[in-house]
């Protein structure tokens, strides 16, 4: 069943169309890669997703259930969280402040608030010893896991993930890209936003390429990896 | 010497009150991004109220608190009525509305009350004195300088260690994202107007036991000069509006105090200049906000 369906979508920022009539569908379990140049549109579909901008035209539905028209803090309690681009963790807050953020739609329960923040700090042991740190002050790869372990607090059923690699130095976005494969072995559905192609065709089952606001082609990872339509679809709109 | 601990005294104690309305302003200002100029009809609301708990012969220790809360339940109806149906408008828009309703409060005080100023019943001991040496402290200044700090330590504690506390810093920094943790904005929002106007109340009770008296635009002036309190700290920096307020306190003080007499007509014009030459030091505040420019809401 699909836990995530998109029906053509439209974004509009005033006059600017940033996304017209985006349809895309994801399967339980899958780890979707949404790909395609620098402003194709694709962190304005993540965040119409989770209504961080309004959706000016189209369907939303999550296991069925449609989102236009609810509020962002809504939808974390039905399983749907983003982490989103340029991190933006908490820069004043602690590393444990920040978390505990995350997992406030399980406010009613310590018991699965603290087993979470365990699991957070086995998945991620550099934010075990700096708990008490103030998370502006982490490095970017540090600030990237802090904002996806955020993400995980509230035990999500989808994760959205836009850009997790901008900016890292290379082993750090291994170690990035190591986890997210984790997450989806977890049980977490994952839609991937990423500028690096290669590596995320490695870990997705499908992939969708946007241009100028819309869907250009979409397939199997491995059929997007071993045909050109990638490259015409990044260098035909640059 | 005992001329300077006076005068330190006095000036800790107007400090304190410019803080606790400057944190109100910033509290607001840091997740709202709005100057809410209504705020010192909060106070004049929690002097009235104190008026009437007077009048029907509540004591001052019942009649204090009853005030505060109604100033609490103001701000929430403010926000409420006013506030929440502009609330993703520009900052112009914002700022208009406070204005707006400022003036109808100003306007239904001077008809449902009076224009003129109110005696306010106070208990006697208030303007009574404490002796240490030949220092002479009064009751209301040990009460007003103590009670800023205990509200100052709850809101530390409080910011620091709940959960909506926690969400409000968040929400100062960064809305959407706070939001996108599960955190209604309603409830942040509400909150901060709740705690703005505690600290309104506290100081409209700490400015009226000082005076006696409560009148129609009695919260314009300390407001502006809280305002001007919260810019000198760093505007939206909560320790920058207590280090602000603080600070104006000190300055106007102790110019009032050693102005040599011909240039004290001047010594608000002087206040302000010193105010200045202060920020063109540091532009963004004493303890600049955070997140200084980033977009609100
Ligand atoms: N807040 C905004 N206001 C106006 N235009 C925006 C805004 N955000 C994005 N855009 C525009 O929308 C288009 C798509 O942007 P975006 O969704 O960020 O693309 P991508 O994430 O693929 O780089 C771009 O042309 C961008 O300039
Ligand atoms: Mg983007």
């Amino acid at each position: 069943m699909a836990i995530l369906t998109v029906e053509g979508l439209h974004v509009h920022y005033g006059p600017v169309e940033a996304v017209r009539g985006v349809s895309l569908s994801i399967e339980d379990g899958e780890i979707v890669a949404l790909l395609g140049a620098n402003g194709a549109g694709k962190s304005s579909t993540l965040n119409a997703i989770v209504g961080l901008v309004p959706t000016h035209q189209g369907q939303i539905g999550f296991k069925g259930d449609s989102l236009v028209g609810l509020a962002t803090e809504q939808l974390v309690r039905l399983g749907i969280t983003l982490t989103p681009e340029g991190r933006r963790v908490f820069g004043s807050l602690t590393v444990e402040e920040n978390l505990l953020l995350g997992s406030m739609p399980l406010r009613k329960s310590a018991d699965r608030r603290k087993q979470n923040l365990e699991r957070m700090f086995d998945l991620f042991p550099i934010l075990v010893e700096r708990r008490q740190q103030i998370a502006g002050t982490l490095s970017g790869g540090q600030q990237q896991m802090l904002a996806i372990a955020r993400s995980l607090m509230s035990s999500p059923k989808l994760l959205l993930l836009d850009e997790p690699s901008l900016g890292l130095a290379p082993q750090i976005v291994d170690t990035i890209f190591d986890q997210i494969v984790a997450l989806r072995d977890s049980g977490i559905t994952i839609l991937l936003v990423e500028q690096n192609v290669a590596m995320s065709l490695e870990v997705a089952d499908r992939g969708y390429v946007m241009a100028a606001g819309s869907i250009v082609t979409s397939g199997t990872a491995k059929d997007l990896g071993s045909s050109h339509l990638i490259e015409q679809a990044y260098l035909g709109h640059q | 010497m005992d001329v300077f601990i006076q005068q330190s005294i006095n000036a800790v104690s107007l400090g304190g009150t410019y803080a606790l309305l400057a944190l109100g302003l910033a509290i607001i200002f840091s997740i709202m991004g709005m100057i809410n100029f209504a705020h010192g009809e909060l106070m004049t609301i929690t002097g009235y109220a104190l008026m009437y708990c007077g009048l029907v012969g509540l004591p001052f220790v019942i009649a204090a608190p009853f005030a505060i809360l109604i100033a609490v339940v103001a701000a929430l109806l403010m926000e409420r009525i006013a506030f929440r149906p502009v609330r993703n408008s520009s900052g112009a828009t914002l700022l208009v509305t406070s204005f707006a309703v400022a003036v109808i409060l100003q306007t239904l005080f001077q008809n449902l009350v009076s224009p003129r100023s109110q005696a306010v019943i106070l208990p006697d001991m208030l303007a009574q004195s404490v002796h240490f040496g030949s220092l002479s402290i009064g009751i209301n200044q040990i009460l007003s300088i103590t009670i800023t700090l205990v509200i100052l330590v709850l809101l530390n504690w409080f910011l620091r260690h709940t959960i909506l506390g926690m969400a409000m810093r968040a929400a100062a920094e960064d809305f959407s994202i706070t939001r996108l943790m599960g955190v209604r904005a309603n409830a942040v929002i509400a909150g901060a107007f709740a705690i703005s106007g505690a600290l309104a109340g506290v100081a409209g009770v700490l400015w009226v036991a000082q005076r006696a008296s409560v009148d129609p635009l009695m919260g314009f002036i300390p407001v502006l000069k809280a305002f001007i309190a919260a810019i000198l700290g760093g505007l939206g920096s909560l320790t920058g509006a207590v280090a602000g307020g603080f600070a104006l306190g000190f300055i106007e003080i102790y110019l009032a105090a050693y102005l040599p007499d011909h240039i004290q007509p001047y010594r608000e014009a002087l206040a302000l200049g010193i105010v200045i030459f202060l920020l063109l030091l540091r532009p963004n505040g004493l303890v600049p906000a955070f997140n200084v420019g980033r977009e609100k809401v």
